[in-house]
């Protein structure tokens, strides 16, 4: 649908920007709106509850707004950052000497061979990507299931300081926060300024024509699903780290809300447009949302609403922004 | 842990207790044998009966190699130990509701004095049981229970109104007698959950409890990032809040995770129903002062006591008799030859390291 690779560059196209403002201005509203009510919602350690509760979402939906955007999905990444938290985890309470920079590369790495092996099935198995991510979805969650059975890793039997990395900040800033700030500016950065970011971006707006014009198309993807895995991985031990208890079942469930994080931040699922910071910012929106809606005491069975809600939205303001830009690049053209 | 084993039984619907047959089999080797002290006239209870000495019993738990189950079945091992017997375990290696017919027909043929099961399927190990039940053997269920015309007796590890009760009164004592108090429980559906929260309804209008004041139940839905959230959204709109009160293992963990990382540790506390060994970070480190759960230790303990009071001929399993179970004291039968082990076990810095499960 979006035939629109749109560059994100302010200063070439203002309406691609829409997109971005628009959850900026969702955020704002939904912040004061909120604080009005409940003036704690904007102390110090709701502050940095809500930064803390993003981070881990946000890493993830920086790797799947890659993927996204190469006209793919990945639902397999609740389960690889289930099997990272697990993995990390037994290594930590085997061992607890390990440092902090070993469970992190663990994580990335045990990562990185699942999005491989998801990369290779979708690229060289012809099978659509939906349902090769869902059928390895399973299939991680399984090897879980078989390996952990009924046990779980308790916070006791890990050592303080992976335990404490997850509360530990460096000049106020969480190193959670810093993590999730450097992953999404760095991929960010990769995308729009980068070679292979931009042959990712006309990948996702015509997949022919990309491979006709000479883009390494298999390696380029093996490379976005890698990079989901190994941002999955990372944000395992993540996890591992902030939750302390690891069983078989976590990380249940997340792919969707990366998915719902990457959409609301206006990566449109067709490929080819949005942006890696803007699903950053929809991970955060969608985490703002949760935190604002318990604190407004909006019953349980509301959120979930709103929160389809949004996305709903979100796909139809990309939709008519797509329009736009489409008609405004008409017009210019015929100036020419 | 409650979301994959829902271990509460709340059957209790009154129907008649089919009991078996008359106990046969060299039962009441001492003098007396007055007629047993109950209204059973079928069964011939007797009171005064010695417990044999020798009485080969045998656990069947779900499946071998499950870490809940080995401390429930070690509990056995310990009674039937003091009871001077012979202790067995067996069981498959998978949880499937046919899996133990098998073991239950060998054990048959082995001639044990009691079978103490826990059923992977109420229905599917009957008939192999009423078998066993044919050839004078005891069945005792623990854990998960058999269908009530297959066993002569089950132990229930806790009882609707014994967890609600607890949780009340762990409430009241970490808030001092007074103040606002909060739940953060699973799902807004789940039927265990709901099920305790209106029996701490109850027990908070109680005089007592007048002074509690539940401001809030949120729902964590057992998953680590929800609670996550619940939790600090209680903490955002209740200043005073005083404790928070999860009967889930998921939402304790999580809420004792965050305020332990939080400037709320010291301020609020937080009880509920945990996992020891989930919880020792947090009893170590004083964000946690006390939690309960029943003790899986006393379950198989409890079962070995009753198991053998059945076969010595001391009780029939039919409701108000009753029996002493070692160390854990004296036991009532109740409806439907139900035995309840008792309040849950509190859990502190003092006795928390006692615990492995």
């Amino acid at each position: 649908m979006a035939t629109v690779a749109s560059p994100p560059h302010a200063r070439q196209n203002p309406l691609a920007k829409t997109r971005e403002l628009g959850i900026v201005i969702a955020l704002a509203a939904l912040v004061a709106y909120t604080t009005v009510s409940q003036p704690r919602f904007l102390s110090a350690q709701s502050i940095r509850d809500i930064l803390l509760n993003t981070a881990i979402l946000a890493v993830m939906a920086a790797g799947q707004a890659v993927v996204v955007i190469t006209r793919n999905i990945d639902l397999s990444v609740g389960s690889v950052l289930g099997v990272s938290a697990f993995t990390v985890a037994s290594m930590m309470s085997a061992d607890p000497g390990l440092p902090m920079v070993v469970a992190l590369v663990t994580g990335l790495v045990v990562g990185a061979v699942a999005g491989l092996l998801n990369g290779v099935l979708v690229r060289y198995g012809r099978v659509p990507a939906l349902v090769v991510t869902l059928g390895t979805m399973y299939i991680f969650r399984g090897l879980i299931y078989s390996w952990a059975g009924g046990g779980q890793v308790n916070a006791d039997e890990l050592p303080t300081h992976f335990l404490q990395f997850a509360n530990d900040s460096i000049l106020g800033v969480p190193w959670l926060v810093l993590i999730a700030l450097v992953v999404v500016g760095g991929v960010a950065l990769l995308m729009r300024n980068y070679r292979l970011g931009r042959e990712l971006y006309a990948m996702g707006s015509s997949p022919s024509a990309a491979e006709l014009a000479g883009i390494k198309v298999a390696r380029n993807l093996l490379t976005a699903f890698i990079v989901s895995g190994a941002l999955a991985g990372l944000a395992g031990v993540l996890f591992a780290s902030r939750f302390g208890t690891i069983d078989a079942s976590a990380g249940n469930g997340y792919e969707l809300n990366v998915v719902a994080a990457v959409v609301v931040g206006g990566v449109a699922v067709s490929g080819g447009s949005g942006t890696v910071w803007g699903a950053g910012l929809g991970a955060l929106l969608l985490t703002v949302i949760g935190s604002a809606l318990t604190v407004l005491d909006i019953n349980q069975f509301w959120q979930q609403a709103i929160v389809g809600a949004l996305i709903v939205l979100a796909i139809c303001a990309d939709r008519i922004v797509a329009v736009r830009i489409a008609r405004s690049l008409r017009k210019r053209d015929s100036h020419v | 842990m409650f979301r994959s084993h829902p271990r509460i039984v709340t059957a209790a619907t009154a129907s008649l207790l089919v009991v078996g047959l008359s106990a046969c089999g060299g039962t009441t080797k001492d003098s007396a044998s007055s007629s047993g002290g109950g209204s059973q006239a079928s069964a011939a209870a007797d009171p005064n009966a010695k417990i044999e000495e020798g009485l080969k019993i045998a656990y069947l738990p779900k499946q071998l190699n499950n870490p809940y189950s080995d401390v429930e079945t070690s509990g056995g091992k310990v009674a039937v130990g003091e009871l001077k017997g012979e202790y067995k375990l067996v069981g498959p290696n998978d949880a499937s509701a046919s899996s133990q017919v098998s073991y239950i027909n060998t054990l048959i043929q082995q001639q044990q004095n009691v079978i103490v099961v826990a059923a992977n399927d109420p229905n599917a190990v009957c008939p192999s049981l009423n078998q066993a039940r044919q050839a004078g053997i005891k069945v005792v269920s623990f854990d998960s229970d058999a269908s009530k015309d297959c066993r002569d007796a089950f132990i229930n590890q806790a009882t609707t109104q014994g967890i609600g009760e607890s949780l009340t009164k762990m409430a009241n004592e970490l808030a001092g007698g007074e103040g606002e108090i909060a739940i953060l429980s699973a799902t807004p559906n789940a039927t265990n959950q709901n099920a305790w929260i209106e029996v701490m309804k109850t027990e908070l209008a109680k005089p007592e409890n007048s002074k509690l004041k539940l401001v809030k139940t949120v729902y964590g839905n057992d998953d680590d990032q929800k609670s996550f959230q619940e939790a600090q959204g209680l903490l955002q709109s209740y200043p005073n809040l005083k404790v928070i009160v999860s009967p889930t293992t998921v939402g304790i963990a999580a809420a004792s995770r965050y305020v332990s990382s939080s400037n709320y540790k010291g301020k609020v506390q937080i009880t509920g129903l945990g996992l020891p060994n989930q919880m020792r970070e947090y009893v170590k480190d004083a964000t946690v002062k006390k939690f309960a759960l029943w003790n899986p230790a006393d379950i198989g303990y409890l079962a070995a006591y009753a198991g053998a009071a059945l076969a010595s001929g001391q009780i029939t399993g039919a409701q108000g008799q009753k029996f002493t179970a070692g160390k854990l004291g004296e036991y009532t039968i109740g409806a439907d030859g139900e035995i309840v082990l008792g309040p849950p076990t509190e859990f502190t810095a003092e006795n928390i390291d006692q615990f492995n499960f």
